[in-house]
């Protein structure tokens, strides 16, 4: 008896210890860069040390991992936003822009930053910004600025501020979690002994879908994020799985097969009615909005092998996208609707694609052996996926021109089905 | 780049909690009766599903056997896992009220929504043969797990084959 107790003592310790590993921190490792980065100096800011965590520290750390940025040293100077910085020192040490600023207390525990930002070779500013925030918003608000000086020296908009949701998994325990966009500082969703898929972030930010197997078949729930109440979505008879939102927010697609095979639905959520939009005797399903709401991209194996095709959101005739391969699933489409992304098979591996929906032109952006769910960022201009590392899930994400690679990995732990959708600040 | 509390925290209690649980546990007596034994000498009484799933337990039994196999990318169910849909369609007629659910699975290659369909088509592959045998099917829930819950999770082709299957549950077993 006692020897049991101790035996089970134990495997509660390690089953917790399991645990922390798994909810370790994401990492990110850069595995690719574009060659030019652009040099930085990112002094900290006058009277940061009021703040109860660096802001600088979140920002350089930010631009670094984007890997179109190179942090320049410039030891304990400081730069006030109020007087010419010393364009010469930083440009001595290399740096091509630098952020000038301060920290003001406004109001017991709320801080401004004011910030400028200025081109050092040129001598001239670039932006400037007031940014206020109190200790729980430090964070945001240090996102916000990587985002500022990343568009400002980019002239393509920041991802910094943006949510990454996703599933991880260990052993037989499932958990939906929440978190920048880098996965970070993640709140758990949802804990299952069953598998979490597919999930899907609303426009708004504020839910997010997602399939679960707790009732030993697929049911689809919608998250609210704030509170972290749920509602059941769709518990069809049969199958009930793959969430798209309608860019309006009061629609959500899905694959239902109560009429005896995968077709697509589109689930009003005022009227709490699905109708059905998609008219084969095969399988459809994986359907996405396009961004003005009017077209609903999916995978379809009526032409006898899986491939991506487009229709009306209203449901009517489909037409098809891919053809070059005889595997091509799992579209998203991009933020300006011009471009999609989809996994293709080729010699029995799965690698990402870019595909131009003006040209027709597609790109395969990744060179491994089993990716998976590709996902545009807001900004458009990357692209999030799942695949394999080591025999493990990792998420990975790829700039459109296939130039920027990153992978976020966490260890001990199977991590996929990324979503990253836009928190409103 | 630091390791943060909770990972510090792992790192100086692991060693101690493996090195006592590894250690020789002091003699616990015999193993015992385990749970299954114990319900399965119990009588089963009451409800028909308690009934269906006793009788089905015993291993001579047509119907114990519940898992269909499927070929790669196919539906169709082969014609050596005929006699198999007969005995569970006579044993739903036998049972008239007991419900069923029937989970099609495929192999883990690809897509996840798509291999939740095709896990589907199985799924619909049997039930269909189950009402061409005459056994309503109202009664029958076909629902899919995709890759999600496989049996083995080796990348060969032997595994891909187990994995490729539809699964009879019975009322009381979800």
């Amino acid at each position: 008896m006692v020897g049991m107790m101790r035996t089970l003592a134990c495997l509660m310790m390690l089953w917790w210890l399991g645990i922390q590993v798994a909810m370790a921190q994401l990492a990110i490792e850069i595995t690719g860069s574009s060659g030019r980065q652009i040099a930085v100096a990112l002094p900290y800011l006058v009277n940061e040390e009021a703040l109860p965590q660096s802001l600088t520290e979140i920002v350089r750390s930010d631009l670094e991992r984007s890997a179109l940025f190179r942090v320049v040293d410039v030891g304990w100077m400081r730069v006030p936003e109020d007087l010419i910085p010393d364009y010469a020192a930083l440009t001595q040490r290399g740096a091509e822009a630098v952020l000038a600023g301060s920290v003001y207390a406004t109001a017991p525990g709320v801080w401004e930053a004011r910030l400028r930002l200025f081109d050092t070779v040129r001598r001239s500013e670039l932006t400037n910004r007031v940014v206020q925030f109190n200790a729980g918003q430090l964070r945001a608000a240090a996102h916000r600025i990587a985002d500022l000086i990343y568009e400002a020296l980019t002239g393509v908009p920041g991802y910094f501020t943006t949510r990454l949701a996703y599933v991880v998994k260990s052993g037989n325990r499932y958990e939906l979690k929440i978190g920048d966009y880098d996965g970070s500082h993640a709140a758990t969703a949802l804990v299952s002994p069953e598998p979490i898929i597919s999930p899907s972030w609303s426009p708004d930010g504020h839910q997010l879908a997602y399939v679960s197997f707790e009732n030993k078949k697929p049911v689809v729930y919608i998250h609210e994020v704030a509170t972290g109440r749920r509602r059941v979505a769709a518990n069809f008879r049969g199958s009930n799985s793959a969430p798209a939102w309608s860019p309006d927010g009061r629609k959500l697609a899905v694959t239902l097969t109560q009429d005896g095979i995968s077709q697509i639905y589109v689930l009003d959520l005022t009227l709490n009615r699905a109708f059905r939009v998609s008219r084969s005797g095969s399988i459809d399903t994986e359907p996405v909005f396009s961004p003005d709401g009017q077209w609903l991209y999916f995978t379809s194996d009526r032409g006898g092998s899986p491939q991506i095709y487009r229709m009306p959101a209203t449901g009517g005739d489909a037409q098809r996208i891919t053809f070059e391969g005889s595997y091509n699933v799992s579209p998203d489409v991009s933020p300006d609707g011009r471009a999609l992304t989809y996994i293709t098979r080729i010699d029995g591996r799965f690698r990402v694609v870019y595909h131009d929906l003006t040209t027709g032109y597609r790109q395969i952006l990744t060179d491994s052996e089993r990716d998976e769910s590709p996902a545009f960022a807001p900004t458009g201009h990357m692209i999030v996926y799942a695949t394999e590392v080591g025999g493990r899930g990792v998420l990975a994400a790829v700039s459109t021109d296939g130039r920027v690679r990153l992978r976020l990995s966490a260890s001990g732990a199977d991590v996929r089905e990324p979503a990253w959708g836009r928190l409103p600040r | 780049m630091g390791l943060h509390l909770r990972q510090w925290m792992v790192v100086m209690v692991a060693p101690a909690v493996l090195a006592a649980c590894s250690s020789t546990p002091t003699e616990e007596g015999n193993v015992g009766v385990s749970d299954r034994d114990v319900a399965a000498s119990a009588v089963a009484s009451g409800s028909p599903s308690e009934a269906l799933l006793a009788e089905i337990k015993n291993p001579a039994h047509p119907a114990h056997q519940r898992s269909i196999y499927f070929d790669f990318d196919r539906y169709e169910i082969k014609p050596e896992y005929q006699s198999l849909v007969v005995a569970h369609a006579q044993l739903m007629q036998k049972y008239p009220t007991v419900k069923v659910l029937i989970q099609g699975n495929a192999d883990e290659r690809g897509s996840r929504e798509y291999n939740l369909a095709l896990g589907q088509k199985r799924a619909e592959a049997v039930k269909q043969a189950l009402a061409a045998l005459g056994v309503a099917a109202e009664r029958i829930e076909a629902v899919s797990l995709g890759e999600e819950k496989p049996v083995c999770t080796e990348r060969n082709e032997s595994c891909y084959a187990q994995n490729r299957r539809a699964d009879i549950l019975y009322e009381g077993e979800f």
